[in-house]
């Protein structure tokens, strides 16, 4: 693991999710509560203010406290969602060497569907994450930040259309089609984040 | 007053969570032992697992405590906040599915009598039915 990882990865899902804060607010204004760009911008400033704690870790220690410090600091469902995943991530990090980035993802998928009393297709997070758990799966290593970022866009979009039944959006019924879904959302903006660390981008 | 099982109110409202406490004091009285959190770290609207567990432990005694709670992140929050607790209090600690104002007051009218975890949240959960 180069050395620098944590901190970027700190720095730049920090800075897309503050960068994103007003548009995620508008998704969830149109479907759910209005709280999902505070709340998440929230949470991971508290990641960012505790980077150099976290960034003295090994990667699965630093990934389960960046995960518990968003289930302490959010104030909404996705604390408890993302924390879970994060700590799923976390806790399939491994000790050393090269770390498993699907068998890490088909961990913190499990944990937020079990959080979340979720599957795929429901208009939540896991619309996006789930693809792009299978993606990862199905590519080859040097092709798999090409194969994540289409699956999480691919995923984001089917959230349009879909029916929610989870979460605030599901007292909507039908009304909740036509909108994306603002979990979809900043899953997709993560997971584009955490590309751009791996591709040297940022 | 540590025989009877206790409640713990938890809204994305702070007010809505203290007037639903008061409620029950005035309805039940003070044998019942009730705590109440609401709002996000910052003081808005939302609900946040450090308050639910600080909640919880402020009540909490052997006879176990009853949680109503209001919409979506309240429950995500609190059943987060319940596996954060030592595992020993876990299985004294439900989350009862019910309206919040009359599920505190059903819940802590039953609890008044001394009746056990199970029959609170029985109590409680038949408001739907």
């Amino acid at each position: 693991m180069a050395p620098d990882l944590l901190p970027r990865l700190i720095a730049a899902t920090a800075a897309t999710v503050a960068a994103h804060a007003e548009e995620l607010t508008t998704l969830d204004q149109a479907i759910g509560d209005g709280d999902h760009g505070v709340n998440m911008k929230r949470g991971f400033d508290a990641i960012a203010a505790a980077a150099e704690e976290i960034g003295a870790q090994p990667l699965g220690g630093a990934l389960q406290t960046a995960g518990m410090t968003l289930v302490m600091n959010v104030g909404g469902a996705s604390g408890p969602l993302y924390g879970s995943l994060l700590m799923g991530l976390g806790k399939a990090a491994g000790q050393d060497g090269d770390p498993d980035i699907a068998a890490m993802l088909a961990e913190g998928v499990a944990a937020v569907k079990k959080r979340g009393k979720s599957e795929a297709g429901e208009k939540t997070m896991l619309d996006v994450l789930v693809p792009v758990l299978e993606a990862l799966r199905a590519a080859e290593p040097e092709g798999q930040t090409a194969a994540a970022r289409a699956a999480a866009d691919r995923g984001l979009a089917a959230t349009e259309d879909m029916l929610a039944t989870k979460g605030r959006a599901s007292f909507l019924g039908e009304r909740s089609v036509g909108h994306l879904d603002p979990g979809a959302r900043s899953s997709a903006l993560l997971v584009h984040a955490v590309c751009d660390v791996i591709e040297g981008k940022a | 007053m540590s025989n009877c099982v206790s409640i713990v109110i938890v809204s994305h409202s702070a007010e809505v969570a203290k007037g639903a406490a008061d409620m029950v004091r005035e309805m039940v009285g003070d044998e019942v032992r009730v705590a109440h959190c609401g709002g996000n770290p910052e003081g808005g609207l939302g609900t946040n697992v450090p308050a639910i567990m600080e909640a919880i432990r402020s009540v909490y005694g052997p006879q176990g405590v009853a949680l109503l709670i209001d919409l979506g992140g309240a429950e995500t929050n609190s059943e987060m906040a319940i596996e954060m607790l030592p595992a020993e209090m876990q299985d004294r600690i439900v989350i009862c599915n019910a309206p919040i104002v009359e599920g505190a007051v059903m819940a802590a009218t039953e609890a008044a009598g001394g009746s056990s975890l199970a029959e609170v949240r029985a109590t409680a959960e038949e408001f739907l039915s």
